[in-house]
């Protein structure tokens, strides 16, 4: 009977954890919706390809080696099985853990959980580098990024091991309970080395310190990738529970999925309100980003605030973010879509305000693990930024970019049938 | 002959359309453009940035008519394409030196 119930669990809990996965994999097209969005029509194909491709692409990098590094798992998960075969030795983990314990699920559903949060950080920087870099020269980056940046600092992190044996984050009460520095703040960091490195879009800087607005194409996308990155992240912060199979852990999901709501709803009238009073209109697109900050910034600990804070919690991510994508404006760094100030600045934000509900984290702690991931991704990206740039080079020539990237490096146009220029 | 150019505001097009044919006038081309006369552009604004639209949505229709139909065809265009405000548009007539009708090769004013 015993022996049941723990299979019943077992099976919750791979189910809880698979749909999860499937839901984050959904916010995969909410990245694209809101990438392809906010860029110029010239520019669609090129960023409709970089996001399919580098789904794909992490899925693989992480498949071949990226688990392996992040978790001692096995190369190209060999070993890996499903069926009869693990019957036995998971009705031992469960009776060790005991009902009320850690959970124990199948390794395949552990596997698809993780690889789409990695899918999630490397989507982050194609919309910092978009309209102007080269595709492949992104693909290659981010074979990289899968396959060796992210799943280092996600092996200090998550699986708790010491950095380069110097220290230990873990020890340190450093806590990231779904990834708001682990993912966010690490995609962010990847993708600023890349637009140093890369240089603003032409003509978005005059030489007087002007700056030239360079509206989305569709709009109508931009708000649909929203809402379903705002629905792709109840899997993102609600799986990270990891257990659903008991009445706490139960309890700990609906909260999750209630603050991670809430989080979002705060972000958004926050951002929409501040750019009411700082320009006068309601801006569509400082509101959009006004969400996704406020689901970065409780994606750090959604379990432990109560409703209304996290809901302020969110509000301080939305406003976070319009003075971020204004201020980085300001020092000419070109993001179209504002993704280094959504998951960079808030997610740092993210990180902070942990602490202040959860006694296990410190801010020494916290601060420690944001500079780690920071300084790690930031340096080896730059590293790879900087090769992939002599090899290949970054950037498409100046008549690519007039032209528009789906040109020269897609030959397909988006719109065909609307000519414009 | 005569081709008759008409610049108008976009959602005055149904009634201009509704006015040439109730003159008799069968035959429009019309294309989307983008221009300017002294009515100037608007500032727009977006992510914190402002920018001027210089140009602004028009439609240019064109009609080619017999001569003697000219007089009436501006007054309908000119009447139905009206604000009174500023932007109302232009109409510019050339000469039509031939019409060629492409279905049954008549020529001239049995083209029109």
């Amino acid at each position: 009977m015993e022996n049941q119930i723990f299979e019943l669990q077992y099976a919750m809990d791979t189910f809880y954890f698979l749909i999860c996965g499937a839901l984050v994999m959904w916010m995969a097209a909410g990245f694209t919706m809101l990438e392809a969005g906010l860029v110029r029509s010239k520019n669609t194909t090129e960023i409709l390809t970089k996001n399919v491709a580098l789904y794909a692409i992490s899925c693989i990098m992480y498949l071949v080696c990226g688990y392996m590094i992040m978790y001692d798992g096995a190369f190209m998960l060999s070993g890996i099985a499903g069926g009869d075969d693990l019957v036995a030795s998971a009705l031992a983990a469960s009776a060790e853990e005991g009902f009320d314990g850690g959970s124990v699920y199948a390794d395949a559903s552990d596997f698809f959980f993780q690889v789409v949060f990695v899918a999630t950080a490397m989507s982050i920087v194609s919309g910092a580098v978009a309209e102007r870099m080269k595709l492949w020269s992104f693909l290659g980056f981010a074979v990289i990024m899968t396959g060796f940046i992210y799943p280092m600092e996600g092996s200090w992190t998550w699986n708790g091991a010491d950095v380069f044996g110097m220290y230990n984050l873990g020890d340190l009460g450093f806590s990231d309970f779904a990834g708001s520095g682990i993912v966010h703040m690490a995609g962010a960091a990847a993708a600023i080395s890349g637009v140093l490195l890369l240089g603003a879009r032409k003509g978005k800087y005059g030489k007087d310190g002007s700056i030239r607005a360079i509206p989305g194409a569709n709009l109508p996308m931009a708000a649909l990738g929203t809402f379903i990155l705002w629905m792709g992240w109840f899997g993102f912060n609600g799986g990270s529970v990891l257990k659903l199979g008991d009445i706490a852990s139960s309890n700990a999901v609906a909260m999750v999925f209630l603050n991670t709501n809430a989080a979002a709803a705060g972000g958004l009238i926050a951002a929409l309100i501040l750019a009411r009073i700082m320009f006068g209109k309601a801006d569509l697109t400082m509101a959009l980003n006004g969400a996704l900050a406020g689901l970065v910034a409780i994606t750090a600990e959604p379990s432990t605030p109560s409703p209304m804070l996290a809901t302020i919690f969110g509000a301080l991510g939305g406003v976070l973010v319009v003075l971020s994508i204004l201020t980085l404006d300001k020092l000419k760094l070109d993001d179209p879509v504002g993704a280094i100030s959504v998951h960079g600045t808030c997610g740092f934000l993210g990180l902070m305000l942990v602490p202040l509900t959860n006694d296990a984290s410190t801010f020494s702690g916290q601060l420690i693990g944001a500079l780690t991931i920071f300084i790690w991704v930031f340096v080896t990206s730059g590293i790879v930024w900087y090769v992939i740039k002599l090899i290949m080079g970054l950037r498409v020539s100046e008549q690519e970019e007039a032209e528009g990237v789906d040109l020269s490096e897609c030959g397909m146009e988006a719109y065909p049938e609307f000519v414009t220029q | 002959m005569k081709l008759v150019t008409a610049i108008i505001k976009p959602f005055k097009l149904d009634d201009v359309r509704e006015a040439l044919s109730d003159i008799g006038v069968q035959g429009i081309t019309v294309t989307e453009v983008k221009g300017f006369g002294r009515q100037k552009g608007h500032t727009e604004l977006y992510r914190g940035a402002e920018y001027v639209v210089d140009f602004l949505p028009k439609v240019k229709l064109e009609v080619a008519i017999a001569s003697a139909m000219l007089d009436q065809t501006l007054e309908a265009i000119t009447k139905a394409a009206n604000t009174g405000k500023i932007g109302d548009g232009k109409i510019f007539v050339t000469e039509l030196s031939q019409i060629i009708r492409i279905r049954t090769g008549e020529t001239g004013e049995e083209a029109v």
